[in-house]
């Protein structure tokens, strides 16, 4: 590109005496930067404070009610989210490494279906949360006939939340240099034995901070479960993966669309529980990666 | 030059070279292969999963209709089928979400890239991922109980509704900022130093080597993120049903209450559609068109960095 060719633009590249101007411009990228920080600041007080009345043990140890907010729980919410996490991360996880594993170290790059399965896991990274609520309705509860049921939620997440692991994992994979992989192949290994002996170890952390952040998407989705009839104030906590079932954003939706200020607060309170959730998460993948992450 | 490593076999050496078949080998790929296209049949099933859905719609509606008229309410009775008034409330939240989302999130970007030392990137970038981590329903509760009283007072000639498409769109455009910092970010990030260099040589000061070299030479990235950010928008479900409302009305005031295409899927996905009724395949018919738009934008941002992508050694 022409950045520097024109003669007009290499004057105007000169800054003689203009510190102000400077200043200003840093000001202004660090406001934007602080306008952004402190929103997230704000949002976190708002909650913190409106839900603080019901920041208690019946939150969690009781089931949510219509007629009595003041005592209502999440109790279902909250064990739903752990079984559908627990699926999630046994399905999607496995699948995702392996997925990533075969396109980092298989796939020969010049074969156009290896190309398409790559343009695919792109597109399938942006594809809005909501359509995969209909793939969910359509394909797993209807025409599979799982129904509504912890089963399909964990399904219909899992393949959400694959393209993420995938894309993460290949991240971490391709960071390993390949004087790794040439030395052990020099020494006899095969390709297999290099990758699960010496690639995957070199990888775990880089793997393990990616699917994290993924499992963590996951927990905060609720678009897709609204599709799955998910919706309602489920009062009991599911018993397997065939139970019917809700997930903690779907019941803090369910609150927030009644009149009643204290479904306000409870779902408030609600938003505190979860967003503590995530928060831990993030701070173990980030420390997850700042512990082990390696420079080569 | 890995690849020059690998495939450069010692032809002499008879001996080194593989004396069987391994047939474990050859397992272990094919398992990883099968891994690899799950993804694909994911997307086969997203598309068989509209697709029939939205056939029998459009045999039943008509493209006409659909595309023709400005009326919008399926679960109305009589209903109506215009998609626009959804198409243009979707568009509308999602420009208010880029114009709050590109100057921030860019500015964020060229501050980490250029000015921030390490160490406070360090600990600014996890701030901006905890950011991208909050879930959508409580960006929505904190427009639907916060932001818009908030504007309600401050604002009050605005007119806003208890739902409306400003707050809405606002919530939104927050939620996207991270992405369109840190892509942006990682393409100035690749911009390499002599370009900075040959910058500051010619007497150029920070200011205009950030935006007139940096920027331009990191262009195709950050157009790609602001298109990613933008289909995520379009895409949004949760801001939009609870802050935006479900009501549709044809109309391009942003004070209004306004259903998006998402929210409308929303509304009728979870139950208030029974299933077989022209109303419950009109969610695949939306569903089919919201598939298509992020599709194209993806498939242009996946084009733009190809096409346009700067390669420095």
């Amino acid at each position: 590109m022409a950045i520097l060719s024109t003669p007009r633009s290499a004057v105007q590249l000169a800054s003689k005496g203009r510190p102000l101007r400077e200043h200003l411009f840093r000001i202004a990228l660090l406001a934007s930067l602080a306008i952004a920080i402190a929103f997230l600041a704000m949002l976190i007080v708002y909650v913190v404070e409106e839900g603080w009345p019901r920041l208690d043990s019946t939150l969690w140890e009781n089931q949510p009610s219509i007629r009595r907010p003041e005592t209502a729980g999440i109790q279902s919410g909250i064990l739903g989210t752990l079984w559908i996490i627990g699926l999630t991360a046994l399905m999607a996880l496995p699948t995702g490494i392996l997925a990533a594993i075969y396109l980092e170290e298989y796939a020969d790059k010049t074969k156009w279906y290896n190309r398409l399965i790559e343009l695919n896991i792109s597109n399938l990274a942006a594809v809005p949360s909501i359509v995969y609520g209909i793939l969910g309705l359509g394909m797993i509860a209807r025409w599979m006939q799982f129904g509504f049921t912890v089963m399909t939620g964990a399904l219909t997440v899992s393949l959400l939340v694959l393209p993420i692991v995938i894309i993460s994992a290949r991240e971490a994979i391709r960071a390993v240099p390949p004087s790794i992989r040439e030395g052990s192949l020099a020494l006899g290994a095969t390709q297999w034995q290099t990758i699960y002996r010496q690639v995957l170890p070199a990888s775990v952390p880089g793997i393990a901070t990616g699917s994290i952040l993924a499992l963590s998407r996951a927990i905060g989705e609720a678009a897709p479960f609204l599709m799955l009839g998910a919706a309602t104030l489920v009062r009991f906590n599911p018993e397997g993966v065939w139970s019917t079932f809700t997930v903690l954003p779907l019941q803090i939706y369910s609150f927030i669309a009644r009149p009643q200020e204290e479904f306000a607060i409870l779902a408030a309170a609600a938003i505190v529980i979860l967003l503590a959730i995530l928060l831990l998460m993030n701070s173990v993948a980030i420390w997850l990666r700042n512990r082990y992450q390696k420079r080569w | 030059m890995s690849a020059q490593h690998r495939t450069a076999a010692p032809r002499t050496s008879g001996s080194l070279a593989r004396s069987r078949p391994r047939y474990g080998e050859l397992a272990v790929k094919v398992v990883l292969l099968l891994a690899a296209l799950v993804s694909v049949l994911t997307t086969v099933g997203i598309v068989v999963a509209l697709l029939e859905p939205t056939i029998e719609f459009f045999s039943e509606v008509g493209l006409g209709e659909f595309f023709g008229s400005t009326t919008w309410g399926p679960l109305f009775n009589p209903p109506a089928f215009g998609v626009w008034p959804i198409i243009v409330a979707t568009l509308e939240i999602t420009l208010i979400a880029i114009v709050v989302a590109v100057p921030l999130g860019l500015a964020s970007a060229i501050y980490l890239s250029e000015y921030a030392t390490p160490r406070v990137r360090k600990v600014l970038k996890p701030v901006l991922e905890v950011l991208a981590g909050v879930p959508t329903v409580v960006f929505g509760f904190f427009a639907l109980t916060f932001v818009t009283p908030l504007l309600q007072d401050v604002f009050p000639f605005l007119g806003l509704d208890g739902k409306n498409a400003l707050s809405a769109g606002l919530l939104v455009g927050v939620m996207i900022i991270p992405i369109v910092a840190s892509l942006s970010e990682d393409s100035m990030a690749a911009v390499p130093n002599g370009l900075r260099e040959g910058s500051y040589a010619l007497g150029a000061s920070k200011m205009i080597t950030s935006v007139r070299v940096v920027v331009p030479a990191a262009f195709s990235g950050i157009v790609a993120a602001i298109i990613l950010a933008v289909s995520r928008a379009a895409g949004e479900t949760m801001i939009v049903a609870i802050a935006g409302g479900f009501k549709s009305v044809f109309t391009l005031n942003p004070a209004n209450e306004m259903a998006t295409m998402a929210a409308f899927i929303a509304q009728a996905g979870s139950g208030d559609a029974s299933v077989g009724s022209t109303a419950y395949k009109t969610i695949f018919a939306v569903g089919s068109l919201l598939f298509v738009m992020t599709f194209a934008m993806n498939y242009l941002s996946a084009r733009m960095v190809q096409k346009y992508r700067e390669v420095y050694d």
